[in-house]
């Protein structure tokens, strides 16, 4: 195996971009992943993104974002649509594969224009699910409920997750809901938005881009000072009907995280790319993640979930903290479908 | 004065599904009322059905009826409700695992009120009068013995 790092990391988050269109959105955040590392577009062996056609409304919507990162001359190039983790995931094999050195990794979603948990209703599958229409915080909420009953988690429990996140937003410039000052009590008096879901248990839902440079041996040493190499990548799925699951696990995360090695040494930090503070709970127990792990530092997905993206921008905080020198040994976590059904776990250490 | 040229843009899929040996049968059978799961090698009933295990990816084929009632295994209050849904009034969505199945299904649970709901409740299936082989086909569940 080639050893392959992160050597650069840049994204943007706000509420709702408006007047601003994801060409816009995407030049100078894939400028700046490219300028930290003083890489050009020729410089480049692979480009890959991850976006969605149904937030944008047209099919084949990547191909104008490409204006974002100039594919004349013409350029090795794939999308997936899935959240930009998966692109990395596609980047990472392509360097396993050989014959480059770099690859550029971008993701982003717009999701303003619509109401998303509607919208999400179109990755359900069409026969028994998707005729009704049932919008993510409803899905999420009948979730949440057989935890609670089954005393997987508890009321308490999800408000000191959903205050961790207030908080830890607090210092962070890219999420949209932060507070210093939220705690416990103030979380369990919100009033329901999806019964028994409050609003702090859904994460908030924002439009934004991020752009990450893979680099392989030593050419991610020449590029960064301390680059974050990726010591194990994986991702695995459960089954869809959610009938057919124990919805208080998701043995997918658990898989990835073994495979990935998540368990063999100490985590300094883990960045989960949870959009319900029930789900979150879940993979906290899934990823075996201990009290001596930094969760969510960034306030995490919950604190401002870009559709497409939010799981990449877990990868890219998990990354930053390896060269800032903050950690030694980090977790990004992505997400993907209904109730956790794909997960995405990348292992990272500084040396 | 140049006529402006106009053109509608209808956002579809032109194309019809094949449903296939399971989820087809499963939609007939609400047609007719009737719910429809599937056996496992294991003998538990999955509902709906699917056209292959969960688990072991081993193809299913052994149809049994199921339901009309049920047990709420879970709910929410959906509202208002959500514009593209079946139910033009505020509701209950629920998780029901129909009598002689294993797994729960998602479906509208239509009573008047989040009071009115319960995990364990009794209900049953209520139909429409007008059937096509839709999941809508059945209008939701009720509290059982509330008049289907």
């Amino acid at each position: 195996m080639r050893d392959i790092a992160v050597v650069s990391v840049a994204q943007q988050q706000q509420k709702a971009l408006t007047h601003t269109t994801e060409v816009e959105l995407m030049v100078p955040i894939i400028n700046e992943a490219r300028g930290a590392v003083g890489l050009t577009q020729d410089d480049i062996g692979f480009t890959c993104s991850g976006s969605s056609d149904f937030l944008a409304g047209q099919a084949f919507s990547f191909v104008h974002t490409l204006d974002a990162v100039g594919a004349v001359p013409p350029i090795s190039e794939s999308h997936v649509e899935m959240d930009g983790a998966w692109a990395l995931y596609e980047s990472w094999v392509k360097l396993q594969i050989g014959g480059i050195d770099t690859a550029l990794v971008y993701s982003y979603g717009k999701s303003s224009p619509g109401s998303l948990r509607d919208v999400l209703c179109t990755q359900l599958d069409p026969y028994y699910l998707g005729p009704l229409w049932p919008d993510a915080f409803a899905m999420a909420a009948l979730q949440a409920r057989i935890m609670l009953e089954s005393g997987a988690v508890s009321d308490q429990r999800l408000a000191e997750i959903a205050v961790r996140s207030l908080n830890g937003a607090a210092d962070n410039p890219l999420a949209v809901r932060s507070s210093a000052d939220a705690a416990v009590d103030s979380v369990l008096a919100e009033e329901p938005i999806a019964d028994p879901l409050r609003p702090s248990d859904c994460a908030a839902s924002a439009d934004g881009g991020v752009a990450v440079v893979l680099a392989a041996g030593d050419r991610a040493r020449e590029l960064c000072e301390r680059p974050a190499w990726i010591r194990g990548i994986d991702h695995r799925i459960d089954p869809h009907q959610p009938g057919v699951r124990d919805l208080t696990r998701a043995p997918s995360a658990h898989k990835a995280a073994v495979e990935a090695g998540a368990g063999n040494d100490r985590l300094d930090a883990a960045e989960l790319a949870a959009p319900f503070t029930t789900q979150e709970h879940i993979l906290e127990a899934e990823l075996g993640l201990g009290s001596d792990t930094a969760v969510n530092a960034s306030g995490g997905a919950l604190a401002g979930h870009t559709m497409m993206a939010a799981g990449l921008m877990r990868i890219a905080d998990a990354a930053r903290q390896i060269h800032e020198g903050q950690a030694d040994r980090v977790l990004g976590h992505a997400a993907s479908g209904l109730f956790l059904q794909q997960n995405l776990v990348c292992v990272m250490e500084g040396e | 004065m140049a006529e402006r040229l106009r053109a509608d843009l209808v956002l579809e899929y032109p194309f019809t599904r094949t449903t296939g040996p399971v989820i087809g049968a499963f939609l007939t059978g609400l047609r007719e009322r009737i719910v429809l799961g599937i056996r496992r090698p294991d003998g538990t009933v999955l509902c709906p059905p699917t056209e292959y295990d969960p688990e072991t990816s081993a193809p299913l084929t052994e149809l049994v009826e199921v339901g009309p009632g049920g047990e709420l295994v879970s709910w929410t209050w959906v509202d208002p409700p959500r514009s593209q849904s079946p139910w033009g009034q505020p509701h209950g969505l629920g998780m029901i695992r129909l009598d002689g199945a294993d797994t729960p299904m998602v479906h509208g649970v239509l009573v008047d009120g989040p009071d009115e709901l319960s995990v364990g409740m009794r209900v049953t299936a209520r139909w429409r009068p007008e059937r096509e082989g839709h999941i809508a086909d059945l209008e939701g569940f009720v509290p059982e013995g509330a008049g289907q």
